[in-house]
């Protein structure tokens, strides 16, 4: 081979670094492979391009990142297999160091940034607009904008895997490890840069669905008559506007210390390492609350239908969610109690993060008082919210033991952490997102999710969740600190650690049977032709499954609190029956290939920047700017569906 | 205000002159570099230069409201008011705790 093709071989593909990156390289080839030939023998390219990539339909971007995220859990999920496998027995070498860090640090970021995200965004997309009664959200081209900011951040973030390297100073990345000194190679700018793509769609999101709740509800819809799981998007979105420029600004700032040479968080040249620290959790614990409250949305919706009761409490539960989202704003400094800020800081700290157990302790305490005495369905997604409660209720506890700060001092850091933030990440939100998706999936395809094959997937998740994580608390216990790639015998941790193990592969095999039981469905799963199977109680399940383009033929006007349920109640349902001469014609945006241009155009330039090649940046920057300005001049963006094609689908439906 | 009760293409919103926008972008240019200078001479002792740079901060934050997001202006329910009031809240909450987290005695033995 000639000279400059083995180095770039070397440096960029790392083939000298063995089998798993052959393999992968194998595997990427073969799906984009199977991909493009599937696309080009069924002729769908054009079907691609018109009904998804240049759609601005909220309902089709909620489905794509309904996708996104389960992909991406996949490949957290292969990470965290791999993490656990080298760590099954004591001094093992199936990883190496190096591969390890790469591994965690991959781990992290794809499971909060690039699988939570996606699955909360995927919700707030499918649901908001057909609960609250629109016809899309406020921005429907700035929606698909942030759905193509994240897809292009993370694509950055995954082929760093394969061209040049993994970022490898862990999911939160400090300074000074994560500074040039440390870590010359290309995997932190991926890291630096994914993040900030995605970080600018997540801020338009949180913008954009704030603003959806605000002005686009149906006539008579009050704040107080508003679906909880709409309340719940509310606090989250709140705190997206607010948190999300922290981090911005803590990845800009490491980003022009790594490649414009300034010194934010370099001790020589009197910068502040902590302050990117502080400014991380300034948005990082925020962001957990971002993606734990639509979960308490779901939660809510599940338990009041499946238990067929009003919810217990609504005011307390808004109120509840309200708060968490202001006090989520002052407990950040309880993930580095040990950087020595003094007592008083770290006094104040601790009691804003038990305050917090507070009104979550309201919300458990009113879910339980809602399926008091109430006719429980065990369907898939009760399911998941009855395996919810026990599982964040001991995450929870773990919690104020972590935020006690003398005794943080001992947890700091250790297994017992790791423990307590899978818990309640895994048992709090990746539950409340499965419930979500059990519960909306018919509304969404129009078909219900096999039954047999989900209880078999939340059985071996649910099981092997626990014997995964109960260990680790012991594990933590005994000294055994994160980001250890292996141990010695002496320890004693072998026995802890194989069990963990066994569990993280209990799980991934769960989330296999998921999978199974999705394609399964595609197949032999039951049509839903009522659009309302599980008799449940608000607006969206009125509509038929799918719901039409224009989502409502005609807006309806909310009366009450559970309208859809209590019109059932009365055997009212006929108010919201459609007359063929209530249709008016209907504007809709209209579709535009430019979102996803722009999407490009920031790969191109993160691409460019995460190696230095400004050439390449500069013409990524161009496209950005080229299609802000295009965008600047457009005019009728929107187009008119007529009133007789609104009849015509309708009466297909069978609802005229 | 120097709104202009002219309409652009049947829409809700006055159109602005270019007036407010320059004086905006001027003023935003001019707090920055007051502050940039102050920084870098290190014309207050630590403790002063704080207070003076939050304060260039916080007109920093005015100016944007009032040229650039036109705060007091607006149709329909003051949502926005809510939301400025709960924005403020937040970034003093922020700013200020952060000030007092790394505050700690260690690191302002070092710098002052």
């Amino acid at each position: 081979m000639p000279v400059w093709l083995t180095h770039f071989t070397t440096t960029y593909l790392m083939w000298n670094e063995g089998p798993m990156i052959w393999g992968s390289d194998v595997l990427i080839l073969l799906t984009m492979l199977g991909i493009v030939v599937t696309l080009t023998r069924l002729r769908r390219w054009k079907w691609l391009w018109r009904e998804w990539l240049t759609t601005v339909d909220h309902k089709k971007i909620g489905i794509m990142y309904l996708l996104a995220a389960l992909i991406m859990m996949f490949r957290g999920g292969v990470d965290a297999l791999l993490l656990r496998t080298q760590l099954a027995v004591p001094g093992n070498h199936f990883l190496s160091a190096e591969h390890y860090d790469q591994i965690f640090t991959t781990h992290g970021t794809i499971m909060i940034l690039f699988m939570a995200m996606p699955f909360i965004f995927a919700l707030f997309n499918i649901v908001v607009p057909l609960q609250i009664g629109a016809r899309d959200v406020a921005f429907p081209y700035l929606n698909a904008i942030s759905f193509w900011l994240f897809f292009f951040g993370a694509m950055l973030f995954n082929i760093s895997f394969v061209f040049g390297g993994s970022p490898d100073a862990g999911w939160v990345s400090y300074p000074p490890l994560s500074e040039l000194g440390f870590d010359f190679g290309p995997g932190e700018n991926y890291y630096l840069l994914a993040l900030q793509i995605s970080g600018i769609g997540s801020i338009a999101t949180g913008i954009n669905f704030l603003v959806t709740i605000f002005k686009m509800r149906a006539p008579g819809m009050k704040l107080m008559r508003m679906p909880l799981f709409s309340w719940s998007v509310v606090a989250a979105s709140v705190v997206i506007i607010f948190a999300f420029p922290a981090l911005a600004i803590a990845l800009a700032l490491l980003t022009l210390d790594r490649v414009a040479g300034t010194h934010f968080f370099t001790i020589l040249h009197g910068g502040d390492p902590m302050m990117f620290v502080n400014l991380f959790w300034v948005w990082g614990h925020p962001e957990v609350y971002i993606v734990i409250l639509p979960a308490f949305g779901v939660y809510s919706e599940v338990v009041a239908t499946f238990a067929r009761k009003r919810v217990f409490g609504y005011s307390s539960m808004v109120l509840s969610l309200m708060l968490i989202s202001v006090i989520s704003y002052f407990v950040w400094a309880h993930h580095f109690f040990t950087m020595g800020a003094g007592a008083g800081v770290n006094t104040f700290f601790a009691i804003a993060s038990m305050l917090v157990a507070i009104p979550t302790g309201v919300k458990v305490f009113n879910w339980l008082f809602t399926m008091f005495r109430g006719r429980i369905r065990l369907t898939l997604p009760m399911l998941w919210t009855i395996a919810f409660v026990p599982c964040f209720t001991i995450g929870g506890a773990t919690g104020v033991m972590l935020a006690a700060a003398p005794a943080d001092y001992q947890y700091h850091n250790s297994y017992f952490l790791i423990a307590h933030f899978h818990q309640v990440l895994i048992g709090g939100v990746v539950f409340g997102m499965l419930a979500g998706m059990y519960y909306w999936w018919p509304k969404v395809f129009g078909f219900m999710l096999d039954v047999r094959l989900g209880k078999i997937a939340f059985w071996l998740f649910n099981i092997g969740f626990y014997v995964c994580f109960m260990p680790q608390y012991a594990l933590g216990f005994m000294g055994m600190q994160r980001r250890m790639y292996t141990y010695p015998t002496d320890m004693g941790w072998g026995t802890l650690n194989f069990i963990s193990t066994i569990g993280a592969y209990i799980m991934g095999l769960g989330f296999l049977f998921i999978v199974i039981q999705v394609l399964y469905s595609i197949k032999h799963g039951e049509r839903d032709l009522t659009g309302d199977p599980w008799d449940a109680r608000t607006l969206e399940w009125s509509l038929p499954s799918p719901a039409p383009h224009y989502n409502f033929a005609v807006i309806p006007t909310v009366t009450e609190r559970d309208m859809w349920w209590e019109l059932k109640e009365r055997k009212e349902t006929d108010r919201l029956k459609l007359k063929s001469d209530m249709i008016t014609p209907i504007h809709m945006p209209k579709n535009s290939g430019r979102p996803f241009l722009m999407g490009v155009s920031f790969f191109i330039a993160g691409f460019g920047l995460v190696f230095e090649w400004i050439p390449i940046a500069v013409l990524g920057l161009i496209g950005i700017l080229l299609s802000l300005l295009f965008r600047a001049f457009e005019y009728g963006d929107e187009h008119t569906i007529p009133a007789d094609e609104i009849r015509e689908t309708e009466a297909a439906l069978g609802r005229l | 205000m120097n709104v202009e009760s002219e309409k652009v293409d049947g829409g809700i919103h006055p159109k602005h002159s270019a007036k407010k926008y320059i004086v905006g972008y001027l003023s935003s240019l001019v707090l920055t570099a007051l502050a940039y200078t102050f920084a870098l001479k290190r014309s207050f002792t630590l403790g002063p230069l704080l207070i003076v740079l939050m304060v260039l901060a916080g007109l920093q934050i005015v100016v944007q409201l009032y040229f650039f997001m036109h705060a007091t202006e607006g149709d329909g329910p003051p949502f926005h008011l809510g939301a400025l009031v709960l924005g403020l809240f937040f970034t003093f909450a922020v700013a200020l705790m952060s000030v007092w987290i790394m505050g700690f005695p260690a690191f302002s033995a070092r710098v002052s």
